[in-house]
């Protein structure tokens, strides 16, 4: 183990450290902002740095060392000047990233994971970075490159080689386009900033018309907007730091969405607008975003939106002019993980702390952030809540269906011919979507991101609606090219690599998972490995703390039932099969003898040895 | 003190206002299989080993079949007791979640209980007999872990951690010290000290804090004082971890 | 099996070996001390330390193995009793989580030979004569490598452990051991 003795910390680096902490007032609960400001400027977060922090925010050592070693975008040890992250969601792979990837490690002489020796690079995958309709993409010290070509990773590898700085770097690299295809209720709105403020009745009557309008959260779950800000109006705040907050949840991280990246970059008054009527309705003073680690490349942006915002009077004390009505909006930035969008492990986040879920009860209405009441909401939820504020519940009640009204923002991305962003008032069938986009020759979509439902060709007359296939807004269409084994495969390695490891189930049971996934999937399986997936699956979704545990399995479950064939292909004839490669198992004896005899290889013969040869089926557990 | 109850495997309990059904129960003198609950703690509710399922129905179908609808699974550990609720713990269905559990404990760690101090008062162990757990079922993952012997009167063997943060919440709520913590995340989670050696012997952990005598696995081990108690004496040789569930009720002072 | 036939007479036919132990499992079972003459009225032994037969018959009925797998032969070993044995029995610790053998998992195979053939001044003289089995890189369980039915954990499994599970097994019934049978040390 390194760093047994301090490397010290020098002088500039100190410096930096304290101004960083006296921007914060030394305050613990921005642990997260204090420690991603202080990468900003140092490039990663020495043991002797740490030390620093936690003796400026008086926190135990360990406590900042494990908020460090918790989120992806945090390290604890040198990746480099440049560190490029490849987002590999199953979309990224369909659009070549590994080849590419593989081209920038060689070209830079790389093993992916390891440094340059000059600490100049590491290269590296990252879990999707919602940039699906225009991938290949990655992330260059966190900033976004879409659209990647060979062509292109050959310009970067010498932008790197030179040290360039990225600010000087082709800006049409950076560039993220926002691909709306199809606008609706939401995002053709007509609104002027300040409209659903002006509009605004007293809260009581506010809340009863978010309840008329039916208005369910859009991250999925579904939860009634008018609901919970009833109860999180109702509840009272504690302690001498009594207060209620609004917090709109941006770390928009399942797989094949990016509609929130789309509403913040160009609807950003709509969601402040609904952040504000929510936090006049619940009575609170300040609002928070979270916003994905990912996405650091609109804070400038949204930050400036806000200033705008103050200084129209939309934002700050006395709104429009209105005496009482205070409220003000801070953006807090994640660092790359996919369960702090699961609203209790986005407040432990949002307040300093490691994103493992909350136990439940109490919930965040009655005691959220900092133990306060507080409302968590999409980012969706918010503008659309802005929409009921200025239009009407009766309005907004008619478009959709009868128990999901309003419309759905769907993130389309994989095999159609545009990709982007489609809204739809619900009800609207996965066929339509497709034939909209372009799709042509699909065998499956997966609906709802990597945790969502994999819909396979019979159940196309389906409709995206919370009565029947409710969804954050993930839609990733696969035509007859793909395997589904290896989409379910992507999916499971997804989740080894986001799980938060506080419960048994899911800490070990993802892992697991993956195991008999990649097992199948080198020619290993057997009919023994199938039933193993379907036991750790039940375990999952049985036992697991939150519901990223416990969906963990959905992928490979839905593709058994549905896509049983593209297992069944991988499947070795016999039942059993070793957990490991038995002749791989002597390399090392045959590398430090340098034997290479019969003896010293296990021959394809023995896979072939055993009694009942083509017996497939029956429970071998 | 109450007058309140909620039925376990059809036997009434009864429980006081702010319960959990597991402390309710074994306040009762039932058993529910536990690892991270510790009786001086709050609830933690990360093992999972004590997931019961609440309100199951069962419903009559139009050809008059009778039909079983699973209740909703949950820690008994952290879900508050209600009256009048329907709680299953030793169901078959259960039984085999919770033999799945340690197996998956059993493999992630490296777990040689033939040469662990702890053989024979470990709770990983006691309970792994307890369900009848015969073997680990999953592929080892051999983990490479370190051992920390850098303290005077500690030794720290990582191999057989659990990571039920006992000796986390032991440190910070009882000795006031946050010896312990944790960093990582998933598969990579793992225990670390609070010093920037990350050695225990950098810290001001005391042998006699709560935090050096609660781990409830091998980990955490005193220095000489190794397999004191002859085979056959230990705790389990001599009861079940499932004996005398009153043991295990909550005190009343919980941090 | 046929439920109306009623039982056979015909004795069964176990054989046994030890891999990565320390035969302390053979030991133990010869601690089921006179009952092994109730035991040989229900079973014949074949492959086994026992009988020193070299290889098994093909049509063994109970193949019980003590210690984990730690090179090429045992491999080897445990392939021929899979293909002969219906039931297949992994007892003791080693051979149920590759018990202390395993322990070398954590270090690197190449770098404890490295230690230990080092000789001084005259470098490192790792043997590599065909006859000697090649260890693997790992040391591993047995139901990492084949099927294993039935599992008897222990180090070593009691006398009256062992003698419980063949009289459950031999009775056609599940083996369970139950509290105070059931040990992992």
């Amino acid at each position: 183990m390194g760093n047994v003795t301090s490397n010290g910390i020098g002088p500039d680096d100190s410096g930096a450290v304290q101004a960083v902490l006296s921007r914060h007032k030394h305050d613990a609960s921005r642990l997260m902002q204090i420690l991603r400001e202080v990468q900003e400027g140092l490039t990663w977060l020495s043991p002797a740095v740490l030390t620093a922090i936690a003796n400026g925010l008086k926190l135990p050592r360990a406590r900042v060392e494990g908020v460090a070693g918790f989120y992806h975008f945090f390290h604890t040890e040198s990746l480099g000047r440049y560190r490029v992250l490849w987002s590999d969601n199953i979309t990224d792979r369909m659009a070549g990233n590994a080849d590419l990837m593989a081209r920038m490690c060689k070209k830079l002489w790389l093993k992916p994971g390891d440094v340059s020796e000059d600490g100049l690079v590491s290269v590296g995958t990252t879990s999707c970075t919602g940039m699906c309709d225009q991938g290949p993409a990655l992330l260059v010290n966190y900033r976004p490159i879409t659209r990647m070509t060979a062509d292109r990773v050959d310009k970067i590898v010498d932008l790197i080689r030179k040290k360039v700085p990225l600010e000087e770097w082709p800006s049409e690299y950076f560039l993220v386009e926002d691909n709306i295809r199809r606008k609706d209720a939401l995002l053709d709105n007509g609104l002027a900033p300040g409209d659903a403020l002006r509009a605004l009745k007293s809260p009581q009557e506010m809340v009863d018309t978010i309840k008329a309008s039916g208005l369910r959260g859009r991250g999925g779950a579904g939860f009634s907007t008018g609901q919970k800000w009833e109860f999180c109006r109702a509840a009272v705040g504690t302690g001498a730091n009594a207060a209620h907050y609004v917090v709109c949840n941006a770390d928009e991280g399942e797989p094949g969405t990016f509609k929130d990246r789309v509403l913040l970059n160009s609807y950003a008054d709509l969601v402040f607008e609904g952040m504000t009527v929510a936090g006049y309705v619940i009575g609170a003073k300040k609002g928070l975003v979270y916003l994905r680690g990912e996405y650091r490349f609109l804070l400038d942006k949204l930050n400036a939106v806000l200033e705008a915002r103050r200084a129209a009077k939309l934002l700050g004390q006395s709104i429009l002019g209105q005496t009482g009505f205070d409220f003000d909006i801070e953006i807090h930035l994640g660092a790359g993980a996919y369960v702090c969008g699961e609203e209790t492990a986005l407040l432990e986040s949002l307040e300093g702390k490691r994103g493992v879920p909350r136990k439940r009860p109490p919930f965040p209405v009655s005691s959220g952030y900092l133990g306060q009441p507080t409302a968590v909401n999409n980012v969706e939820t918010l503008a659309s809540a802005a929409l009921i504020a200025a239009k009407g519940a009766a309005w907004y009640k008619a478009i959709g269906t009868a128990k999901s009204s309003g419309t759905k923002i769907l993130s389309i991305s994989g095999d159609c011919q545009r990709p982007g962003i489609y809204e739809y008032p619900y009800g609207v069938t996965v066929a339509q979507v497709l034939a909209d986009c372009g799709a042509r020759d699909t065998q499956a979509c997966q609906i709802a991101g990597a945790s969502g439902l994999c819909v396979a060709p019979g159940e196309f007359g389906r409709k995206i609606a919370f009565e029947d296939i409710p969804t954050g807004g993930s839609f990733m269409v696969f035509d007859n090219s793909r395997d589904m084994f290896q989409v379910a495969r992507n999916f499971v390695h997804f989740f080894v690599d986001e799980s938060c490891g506080f419960c048994t189930p899911c800490r070990v049971g993802t892992t697991l998972l993956k195991n008999v996934m990649d097992k199948i999937s080198d020619g290993h399986g057997g009919e023994y490995d199938i039933n193993d997936a379907w036991r750790i699956i039940r375990t999952l979704k049985t036992a697991s703390h939150c519901g990223l545990g416990q969906t963990a399995g959905n992928c490979v479950a839905d593709t058994l039932q549905k896509f049983r064939p593209s297992y069944e292909l991988r499947l070795n004839v016999r039942d059993f099969e070793p957990a490991f490669d038995l002749d791989s198992a002597l390399s090392k004896m045959r590398e430090v003898t340098g034997r290479d005899d019969p003896g010293a290889h296990f021959h394809i013969a023995h896979r072939k040895s055993k009694s009942g040869v083509g017996a497939k089926g029956g429970d071998a557990s | 003190m109450s007058n309140e109850s909620f039925f376990l495997d059809e036997e009434e309990i009864p429980f006081a206002e702010g319960q959990t059904i597991i402390q309710a129960a074994l306040s009762a003198g039932k058993y529910i299989p536990h690892l991270c609950y510790h009786p001086e703690f709050k609830p933690h509710g990360s093992c999972k080993l004590c997931t019961v399922r609440i309100d199951s129905r069962t419903i009559t179908t139009e050809d008059g079949q009778t039909v079983k609808i699973p209740g909703r699974a949950a820690a008994s550990c952290t879900t508050p007791a209600q009256a009048g609720q329907h709680v299953e713990s030793e169901t078959d269905e259960l039984r085999d979640l919770r033999r799945t559990l340690v197996q998956m404990l059993l493999v992630e760690g490296n777990h040689y209980c033939p040469s662990c101090e702890k053989s024979g008062k470990c709770m990983l162990q006691g309970l792994a007999y307890d369900l009848g757990v015969m073997d680990p079922h999953f592929p080892q993952y051999f983990s490479k872990r370190e051992v920390d012997a850098s303290h005077a009167d500690i030794l720290l063997d990582f191999n057989r951690c659990i990571l039920c943060e006992l000796c986390v919440r032991a440190s910070a709520e009882m000795d006031k010290k946050n010896v312990f913590s944790l960093s990582g995340r998933g598969n990579t989670k793992h225990l670390i000290c609070n010093s920037e050696s990350g050695m225990l012997g950098d810290t001001n952990l005391a042998a006699t804090d709560k935090a050096a005598n609660v781990c409830p696995v091998g980990v955490i081990l005193h220095k000489r004082h190794g397999f004191e108690v002859p085979y056959g004496q230990r705790r389990f040789d001599k009861a079940p971890i499932s004996d005398n569930a009153v043991q295990y009720a909550p005190v009343k002072e919980q941090v | 099996m046929n439920a109306s036939a009623p039982p056979p007479k015909r004795k069964l036919l176990v054989a046994t070996t030890s891999l990565a132990g320390c035969f302390g499992c053979h030991m133990s079972f010869l601690d089921i001390d006179e009952r092994i003459l109730d035991l040989v009225e229900l079973v014949d032994f074949d492959r086994s330390p026992i009988t020193d037969i070299k290889h098994c018959s093909p049509n063994c009925d109970l193949g019980i193995i003590e210690g984990g797998v730690c090179n090429a032969e045992n491999v080897h070993v445990l392939h021929e009793f899979r293909k002969n044995c219906k039931i297949l029995i992994a007892m003791g610790a080693c051979a149920i989580n590759g018990g202390l053998p395993a322990q070398r998992n954590s270090l690197d195979i190449r770098d404890i030979l490295a230690a230990v053939y080092a000789q001084p001044g005259r470098g490192v003289h790792i043997p590599n004569d065909p006859e000697i089995p090649l260890l693997l890189n790992e040391v591993h369980p047995l139901h990492e490598v084949v099927k294993i039915d039935y599992f008897l954990p222990g180090c070593p499994p009691s006398g009256d452990a062992i003698w419980k599970f063949l009289t459950d097994l031999l009775a056609g019934r599940t083996p369970t051991l139950g509290h105070g049978l059931i040990h992992y040390d």
